[in-house]
């Protein structure tokens, strides 16, 4: 058995007792408990979408009724976006470092902040309620009017549930955007502010400004639901469409909500690996803003077959492309980053090159689905699933693992396991393309989404996707298995083991509680790495 | 000159001093409002389309909105505003004295408002103006008043809510000033939770003119 040195005082041993935790408003620990709550969310609806994909190893599906699919696939929709993705980076690495990196003592409300934890704790626990007890099959869109009037299951209870959790969101948005206004350390100007911070700027602003939108919505979903009459009911002349617009106007920026943190957490990590300050820094900056901003005008390309106008659906489709020339920016940036530079290849830039090339994936398979005419083809299909799973889960949950590798010796004060770290990274490469690269095909041939069957020729590129999913699966228990070890019998970390900038290294690895000694004076720019000695001989 | 006998203001350990955390917890609230006014947005937005597809239907189910109380209630709000604006003048102006009153004047203004408001919905309900199998207005614009009375509902019940939240509030401001709590240099709570109100008093004329005056014509 090795040696395992014990920690220091800091933020993780101040105070052992469950109050200590439970009422905590220290920043650190708050992040830790939403930690928790999102990975046991994460791998619940990594379960219901674990089953749904060994049902699909079938034509006539293996092993669950066709209400019962149904339910899986809610369940892993709801779950999965407003209980893991929406939340994921913000709440957890965002909570954590935020104050770190601005060389702040906690965020602006320590208090409004324990509070989003509690909201998003009832709001998920009152969700698992309707998921588990009455089960929903409306799918995580909620459309009305299956959702109002048809469905048997407990809209009104999940409904509560979500609203609570998005409350949680506007907490933390205004948390952060208030914080980065107000608490930076002395000389931290904005454009020496790392991405980190700026990704999550526009994220938060897509918080406290979408997600009051998506309240409303649901409000008056849950008073049709519950009265049997409502804005949404067409029997009176109202406009079940305007569900859809105002469920996309919060729920297409909403994509934003979970790719953009990881854009920050990535363009952390080119430039630590590669030695080199981030190329074009200020069009990667403000591709984060625009991206905020457009992702408000294109809510309509989700509804280009629902009946919408041609005219509206042509402007819909065009401010689509627009919005893809800020994430394409970013892409040539941290490309343009690692030209040149001294790679390293650790576990987190291994999972950031991954997440680049996903995204990109995913990104460029948008546009097809942004074209209108290409799009009638193959909205409803498994291209869809397959475009929307290589950013969100391809883009976004890898650089989530990129991030948490990159600060975990500062969170816990341990080193992970480096070659496992790698080797996850590959696992998880792999296991994801198995899993959704053959979703692309199927979807092009047009096998159509949410059925819980399908036509016997498609059965092949099924059972590619569904022997994908195991590995993938595997991919996600590796570093739920070695980070956790890690706390226990990882090596001791030290303050800065990338020989990273950055304020959140010049402190203790795990910091006090107090976060910094004395606060630190900023006087140059964000990753002014220097260059190293000459390697070649 | 500082109020010697009032308690100093501390500052939690994240800011440089008490105006740095005063300030900060200014434009907190002033954020949170921008998500508010985004929440009773897509009522707005709401009233805007179904009125245009249902002009005659509105017309009709406003029509029979008690426009007496309703304008009562406005009168009830812009005074309760003002009221508690003069506590918020004299907290800057170091007459902590005058909080209690002003708070405590908003907060029976608002409770009158609740209790008008309570009495509307039961005068409402006799007269069957809830949307569904009771609805008391037959005819061909049926639907379209039935619509207008969902977004009632749903308008007059969400902004009661914020009421409640804000008697609430100004009732524990008022407590906090009379246990002498602020001071000239420490009346932070007195102005955010001041914003509040106003912005509850804002959305009501928002919801008092989409209600009760327009579409009425």
């Amino acid at each position: 058995m090795s040696d395992v040195e014990a920690l220091p005082r800091s933020y993780v041993t101040e105070d052992g007792t469950l109050s200590s935790w439970l009422l905590t408003t220290d920043h650190k620990r708050i992040a830790l408990l939403y930690f928790a709550s999102i990975t046991a969310f994460f791998f619940l609806g990594g379960g219901a979408a674990a089953l749904m994909r060994l049902h699909l190893i079938s034509p006539g599906g293996a092993i669950v009724s066709h209400a019962t699919y149904n339910r899986l696939f809610t369940m892993h929709g709801v779950v999965m976006v407003w209980f893991f993705l929406v939340p994921a980076v913000p709440v957890t690495l965002g909570n954590f470092f935020v104050p770190l990196v601005l060389g702040a003592r906690d965020l602006a409300f320590p208090k409004l902040n324990l509070l989003s934890w509690y909201l998003f704790m009832a709001g998920g626990l009152i969700v698992l309620w309707s998921l588990f007890w009455g089960g929903l099959d409306t799918g995580w869109t909620f459309y009305t009017p299956l959702s109002s009037n048809y469905t048997g299951g407990y809209v009104v209870l999940a409904v509560v549930g979500i609203f609570l959790s998005g409350f949680s969101s506007i907490a933390t948005g205004v948390n952060f955007i208030v914080t980065i206004h107000r608490l930076r350390a002395p000389g931290l100007t904005w454009y020496r502010l790392p991405v980190f911070i700026w990704s999550l700027y526009s994220t938060s602003i897509i918080y406290v400004l979408g997600t009051p939108v998506l309240a409303i919505t649901l409000m008056l979903l849950a008073f049709e639901r519950l009265f049997g009459v409502g804005v949404f009911d067409s029997t009176l002349g109202g406009d079940p469409l305007l569900f859809q617009h105002m469920f996309w106007f919060y729920s297409h920026p909403a994509v934003y909500i979970m790719i953009l943190p990881g854009f920050g957490v990535i363009s952390e990590i080119i430039p630590a690996f590669s030695r080199k300050k981030l190329f074009g820094y200020r069009f990667v900056v403000w591709s984060s803003v625009a991206i905020a901003v457009i992702s408000f005008f294109v809510w309509g390309h989700h509804m280009f077959v629902a009946g919408q106008s041609l005219y509206s659906a042509i402007v819909f489709s065009l401010l689509s492309y627009l919005v893809a020339v800020p994430s394409a920016i970013k892409v040539f940036n941290w490309l343009g980053t690692l030209h040149k530079g001294w790679i390293r290849f650790d576990a987190p830039m291994l999972y950031a090159l991954g997440f680049i090339g996903l995204f990109t994936i995913g990104g460029l398979t948008g546009l097809f689905v942004a074209a209108l005419a290409a799009d009638v083809h193959l909205t409803q299909t498994y291209f869809v699933v397959a475009h929307f799973h290589y950013i969100m889960v391809g883009g976004m949950v890898t650089a989530f693992f990129a991030g948490l590798h990159y600060w975990w010796p500062k969170i816990t004060g341990r080193m992970y396991p480096e070659m496992w770290g790698r080797m996850g990274a590959a696992v998880i490469f792999l296991g994801f393309n198995l899993t959704f690269f053959p979703q692309f095909l199927l979807g092009y041939l047009g096998m159509t989404r949410r059925y819980a069957s399908y036509a016997p020729e498609f059965q092949v590129l099924n059972v590619l996707s569904s022997a994908g999913s195991v590995i993938l699966a595997a991919g996600y228990l590796m570093p739920l298995g070695y980070l956790t070890w890690s706390l226990f019998r990882g090596e001791r970390a030290p303050d800065n083991p990338w020989g990273a900038t950055g304020l959140e290294w010049k402190t203790r690895s795990p910091p006090p509680k107090e976060n910094f000694v004395t606060i630190p004076i900023v006087t140059d720019a964000p990753y002014n790495y220097p260059r190293p000695a000459a390697q070649h001989g | 000159m500082a109020d010697l006998a009032a308690p100093a203001a501390q500052a939690e350990f994240q800011y440089s001093s008490a105006e740095h955390q005063a300030d900060t917890a200014i434009a907190g609230m002033w954020l949170f409002l921008a998500s508010e006014m985004l929440f009773f947005g897509g009522l707005v937005l709401v009233w805007l389309l179904l009125h245009r597809f249902h002009p005659a239907g509105f017309a009709t189910a406003a029509a029979h909105a008690n426009l007496l109380i309703g304008s009562i209630n406005t009168a009830l709000l812009l005074t309760a505003s003002f009221a508690y604006a003069l506590g918020v003048l004299g907290a800057r102006q170091g007459r902590v004295e005058r909080i209690v009153p002003a708070c405590l004047l908003t907060a029976a203004l608002g409770v009158l408002f609740l209790g008008l408001k309570g009495l509307e919905w039961k005068l409402d309900l006799d007269e069957g103006l809830f949307p569904g199998a009771g609805f008391g207005l037959r005819g061909p614009d049926q639907g379209g008043a039935e619509l207008f009375y969902s977004f009632y509902w749903v308008a007059t019940v969400l902004h009661g809510f914020h009421m409640v939240i804000g008697v609430a509030l100004v009732s524990w401001i008022a407590w906090r000033a009379w246990r002498r709590e602020f001071s000239r240099s420490y009346n932070t709570p007195v102005e955010v939770v001041g914003l509040y109100w106003s912005f509850v008093d804002l959305a009501w004329i928002a919801m008092y003119t989409l209600i009760y005056v327009a579409g009425r014509a």
